[in-house]
């Protein structure tokens, strides 16, 4: 049983949810599953509840630190476990004044780094011209999201290597396991050879060399219904496994855990996992990951502009809890005001060493 | 009562043993977890020992949590499937060891 839906998810997964009309792809509906089940039963404790047994209910920003924008929800991937639901039939796309509303943010902004993402951020038909305005902001750091295949999709992308060095741009790329196999269930066939070749051609240019400038950092998230191990440990399975079989060369790894939204969210109910791996996240609940959890001192803009706490909060539709919702009106003070918006989804961020998109944060 | 005498639900219950004898329960649990840390070997080792101990002693829990243990730690499915066969042959040769003691009594009893 549960492997014929599972089989009928893989076959699915080259399209959206949103573009198999799924139910999941309505965020109210997603809304609804997490604080349903478990939760509404009692036998687990609601988010708010489990933070304000510390003193941490309402959660509030501190200093910004982070702009991480989402340039359009468009990839040439399809990947079971994507947060975004992206896919090359998602046609939101940021477009050139919006971004010019960013430029004037990522100019004024105390923020020290800037974060581009997606789908797949260089399929935006003003990437380039982006990040080369932004490059000048002077912004200490500066990173790419890269699913890495995108650099041998299409001979338009194969000079990237040399693009993200001509501007400095920190390289931040998936790779869910150092053995084809895990890679390519989670990813889509041929994805790990394709990432393989895009990591040695971002080698070739400096990228990740040890003593090099140029930042190449891994995230690993796991392919499946469990919590990542330590990140650590992880790093150097991967740094030991990609030098030995490709002599492959990267600088950190971070390790994320998927949270339960969106595809993956599809995944874990298909599969029967959905009740387990809530059990697991609240059991692995950390106080200490609270403390620095990402939406504290991160932005996440939408491909449209409005603001959100984080990017997860911008898939459920979760836009800021302030007078200020959108980047044309952007105003630092106002925004660092107001309460972050949370739900059980945000226990994938406090399990264990903590997760965002720069890997552990306890 | 339940209707099978395992319900994976029981295993998130386990801590609850702790509820009729607090003592013993968090004495065995604090060894346990301690049997686990970093040591002279390493937690990956130590959790491939316990996937294979888990199948010898057929146990559904620990099987269950030594699996998901070891996809955490990224541990291979080629890993784990020889750590239970090395478990695995040990149980079959404990068995077939006995062959011996059935064949001095087969040559002790026979004429």
């Amino acid at each position: 049983m549960t492997q014929s839906i599972l089989t009928d998810i893989k076959k699915a997964a080259k399209k959206s949810l949103k573009a198999q009309q799924d139910a999941l792809a309505n965020t109210q509906k997603q809304l609804e599953i997490l604080n349903g089940g478990p939760f509404e039963d009692g036998e687990l404790p609601y988010f708010k509840d489990k933070i304000a047994e510390t003193g941490q209910f309402p959660l509030k920003p501190k200093t910004l630190e982070v702009l991480q924008i989402n340039v359009g929800y468009m990839c040439n991937q399809v990947c079971g476990h994507c947060h975004v639901d992206a896919g090359p039939d998602r046609k939101e796309i940021m477009t050139r004044e919006t971004m010019e509303q960013c430029l004037e943010v990522i100019r004024n902004t105390g923020a020290h780094t800037l974060d581009l993402t997606g789908g797949a951020p260089e399929m935006n038909p003003d990437f380039r011209w982006f990040v080369e305005e932004a490059s000048k902001a002077g912004i200490k750091d500066f990173i790419v999201r890269s699913n890495l295949t995108i650099i041998l999709a299409n001979k338009k992308y194969h000079d990237l290597p040399e693009f993200f060095k001509k501007h400095n741009v920190h390289v931040v790329s998936s790779m869910p396991h150092y053995t084809r196999g895990k890679t390519d269930k989670q990813r889509g066939d041929g994805v790990f050879d394709k990432s393989i070749k895009a990591l040695q051609m971002l080698n070739e240019v400096g990228y990740g060399m040890p003593e090099s400038d140029l930042r190449l950092d891994l995230v690993y998230n796991p392919s499946g219904a469990f919590l990542p191990g330590d990140q650590a440990a992880m790093e150097h399975d991967f740094k030991k496994a990609l030098k030995e079989d490709f002599d492959i060369d990267f600088h950190n790894l971070f390790a994320i855990t998927n949270l339960p939204i969106s595809r993956f969210l599809d995944y874990l109910i298909a599969s029967d996992n959905y009740e387990d791996y809530m059990y697991s996240l609240v059991e692995a609940y950390n106080p200490a990951a609270v403390e620095n959890v990402m939406c504290t001192n991160t932005i996440s803009i939408s491909w449209d502009g409005w603001l959100y706490d984080c990017d997860f909060n911008q898939m459920l539709d979760l836009k800021v809890a302030s007078k200020v919702k959108h980047i044309k009106d952007y105003n630092d003070d106002i925004l660092s005001n107001r309460d972050i918006i949370i739900s059980q989804h945000c226990y994938g961020c406090t399990a264990g060493a903590g997760s965002s998109c720069q890997g552990t944060v306890a | 009562m339940a209707k099978s005498y395992y319900d994976p639900a029981d295993l998130r219950k386990f801590g609850k043993i702790t509820e009729w004898s607090e003592e013993l329960g968090n004495k065995f649990f604090d060894y346990y977890g301690k049997v686990f840390e970093e040591g002279a070997l390493s937690a990956r080792e130590k959790s491939l020992i316990a996937l294979a101990v888990s199948h010898v002693v057929k146990c559904p829990y620990c099987i269950d949590a030594y699996t998901k243990d070891g996809l955490q730690r990224g541990i291979t499915k080629e890993e784990m499937m020889e750590a239970v066969h090395a478990g695995a042959a040990i149980e079959s040769g404990a068995t077939l060891v006995h062959g011996v003691q059935m064949m001095n009594k087969y040559d002790k009893l026979s004429m």
